[in-house]
């Protein structure tokens, strides 16, 4: 019976087909480690948020006067509206932890080699989707930050030369920051953009999966058909799309049940530590949620200090780093294209730091510091001594690619492993 | 194992911001959420003496008076100051327009204002207010100065001074503020003063967010689950992945 309910769905659309494929039987290296489950993580977050996003829709109300009463309404009576709205908050401040523990996973294995140039750029179409994404729902609570941190992003648009300051006003809907401004953050936050998220998603999906996985020793498992002995292939049961292409070596596991309960054991210490957040400092000591933005939005009061939330604070410090607004912006940009240019930057061919030279050690673990250094500076209080601090570490920021550049080309490195070890 | 110690670690970002509150050293609030008896009283003084001008309107009577335990005809007749039905919002008394043409400024809704300040700051504010004959009210306040609110609990406590000390700083004497003394015409001590405002803010931290209580209740339950989660995950992990080398 339920067998054949089964075959009646796969004679029509290829569901197991596509499950096994994609699912169960893609062959992932062996020695994936812990950097490897921070995309299986983000995926559990993305549905999290729109999961969560959905039930918090249908009690928030997108406008100027009700949007911080309707937040208000959900904190206290709606049932369980609390737990929602936290889930949800907490889900996008993580969305970006894991999210950048995910990039620095690829820059470390150099995941982004070729033949994964797409597959990283897809990644980077991801984040800056990501990052509009939580800019617009940030604004939409209504509190303090989120109009003074529209007021100040937005306007960033106003530094572009001729068009900026019609430019401005087109994306406020406004000439200033409104309840105009928060109904179409609105539709771009709900509709528009995890839309874009979830095709881009996909398509990052599916590109890796053609690709195939890179692991900690950049040693690809797919080898060119017939070049492997009989003993030397996997002994676990791949789908034929990929077995019929290429060799695979003996060491991958399966996606399932293998991956997949590696990638549970993470998802319970990621659960864990969201559900501390979530549960017990819901505030995370005012990273997660701002102090001020409990206060309604005031267009006659500027708060005391204004930051975007902390997963922007780098680049924020770098805007700030640069005297001229307009080079600051540029400079800001910059700073994100250059990492969506690393596969082209980076002319090494050894994939993994572990066989690299000591020098691209140095330069990953000096670009982290200075990443989160960065991040400290753009979301504390300005003082003088960081103006000159932001303007060190925006050049070591942009020192990470150029020294990559010059040394990637001649470098010297390890021999590679012919097996997994 | 050790593996998953330090993706725990990486998970949970450290918190390094120390609350800013101004140059104003803040005296810390030991508040008690589950302290019953404090959270009614702290009622009692914000209904009395704050709801007139500052509105909770975000909140509901009825709301309140079951998370403090208060029966909702007794709330009713004693607590509710606004409104005639139990379940309306928590409304001030005067109209926002007079209120601005009296104050300079209209009185901010109250409902946040733990979660905008924090504890520590309101507890040291309303127990910093001192006697300014410049002040349109009087008084003024060492927290939060030009205040543009008068001394409400001033029946309470007495007329304010600000007591100042000369101290020898760099080899020169200077007048140093030392800290708040009332003149003894208050209802309460100096002690019971204290207390009556601490029962306030714990009632304000309440307002702020009415449902930690339950939140950390049912969250101590969900680590519990997670962490038996864990265990049975890891070791159906650990068999699978056995005769993988």
């Amino acid at each position: 019976m339920w067998q054949n309910l089964l075959d009646w769905i796969e004679y029509r659309i290829p569901m197991m087909r596509v499950a096994k494929m994609h699912a169960m039987e893609y062959p992932a290296p062996k020695n994936m480690n812990f950097w490897y489950v921070f995309g299986f993580l983000a995926t559990i977050v993305l549905v999290n948020q729109i999961v969560t996003g959905i039930w918090l829709t249908m009690s928030f109300e997108p406008s100027a006067e009700r949007a911080f009463a309707s937040v208000e309404y959900i904190m206290r009576e709606v049932d369980y509206g609390y737990i929602i709205r936290y889930m949800h908050s907490t889900g996008a401040s993580a969305f970006f932890i894991v999210v950048y523990l995910h990039m620095f996973r690829g820059m470390i294995y150099g995941s982004y080699q070729k033949p994964r140039e797409l597959l990283w750029l897809f990644g980077m179409f991801i984040y800056l989707a990501l990052m509009a994404e939580a800019f617009m729902g940030y604004v939409l609570p209504w509190g303090q930050m989120s109009y003074w941190g529209a007021q100040v992003i937005v306007s960033l648009f106003g530094a572009i030369p001729v068009i900026g300051e019609d430019l401005t006003v087109w994306i406020q809907g406004d000439y200033v920051i409104s309840g105009a401004t928060l109904n179409r953050f609105f539709a771009l936050h709900v509709i528009a953009l995890p839309l874009v998220i979830v095709i881009l998603v996909f398509l990052h999906i599916v590109a890796l999966h053609e690709v195939g996985s890179n692991n900690p020793d950049g040693v690809e498992v797919k080898r060119k058909k017939g070049s492997l002995k009989e003993e030397e292939k996997t002994k676990f049961k791949m789908h034929e799309y990929y077995t019929n292409k290429y060799d695979i070596i003996d060491d991958v596991v399966p996606f399932f049940p293998h991956i997949v309960l590696k990638d549970l054991v993470a998802f319970c210490v990621f659960l864990l530590a969201f559900c501390y957040v979530l549960f017990f400092k819901p505030e995370m000591g005012g990273y997660f949620l701002e102090a001020p933005n409990f206060e309604i939005a005031n267009p006659l009061k500027t708060p005391a200090h204004i930051f975007p939330v902390w997963y922007f604070t780098p680049f924020y410090a770098i805007l700030k780093a640069v005297p001229d607004k307009l080079f600051g912006v540029i400079a800001m940009f910059a700073a994100i294209i250059m990492l969506a240019l690393l596969p082209w930057i980076d002319r090494g061919k050894v994939k993994s730091w572990r066989y690299r030279s000591g020098i691209h050690k140095y330069n990953l673990i000096v670009f982290a510091i200075v990443f989160i250094f960065l991040g400290y500076l753009g979301g504390t209080p300005q003082e003088p001594w960081k103006v000159t601090a932001s303007q060190i570490c925006t050049f070591l920021y942009f020192a990470f690619f150029g020294l990559l550049w010059l040394y990637s080309k001649n470098e010297k490195t390890k021999p590679l492993p012919e097996r997994i070890g | 194992m050790k593996k998953l110690v330090v993706l725990f670690g990486l998970l949970v970002p450290s918190l390094v911001l120390a609350a800013g509150g101004g140059d104003v050293h803040l005296d810390k609030a030991h508040i008690d959420r589950t302290d019953k008896a404090s959270l009614q009283t702290g009622a009692k003084l914000f209904m009395n003496y704050c709801l007139g001008c500052h509105q909770t309107q975000y909140q509901r009577y009825q709301r309140t008076f079951e998370d403090i335990g208060v029966p909702l005809d007794l709330g009713q007749e004693n607590l509710q100051i606004t409104g005639d039905k139990v379940g309306d919002y928590m409304k001030s008394a005067i109209p926002k327009e007079s209120a601005a043409k009296w104050f300079g400024a209209p009185p901010p809704d109250l409902t946040l204002v733990a979660r905008v300040r924090g504890a520590d700051w309101l507890y040291t504010y309303l127990r910093s207010f001192y006697a300014d004959p410049s002040r349109p009210f009087g008084v003024n306040n060492k927290v939060f100065p030009e205040v543009g609110m008068p001394h409400v609990l001033q029946e309470l406590q007495g007329v304010p001074y600000d007591q100042h000390e000369e101290r020898m700083i760099d080899g020169q004497m200077q007048s140093v503020y030392v800290g708040i003394k009332a003149d003894g015409t208050g209802m309460l001590s100096p002690e019971e003063y204290d207390k009556a405002v601490l029962d306030l803010v714990n009632y304000l931290v309440y307002l702020g967010e009415p449902a930690r209580l339950e939140a950390e209740s049912i969250g101590r339950w969900v680590i519990v689950f997670i962490l038996v989660l864990f265990v049975f995950v890891y070791l159906l992990k650990k068999d699978y992945w056995r005769d993988v080398h």
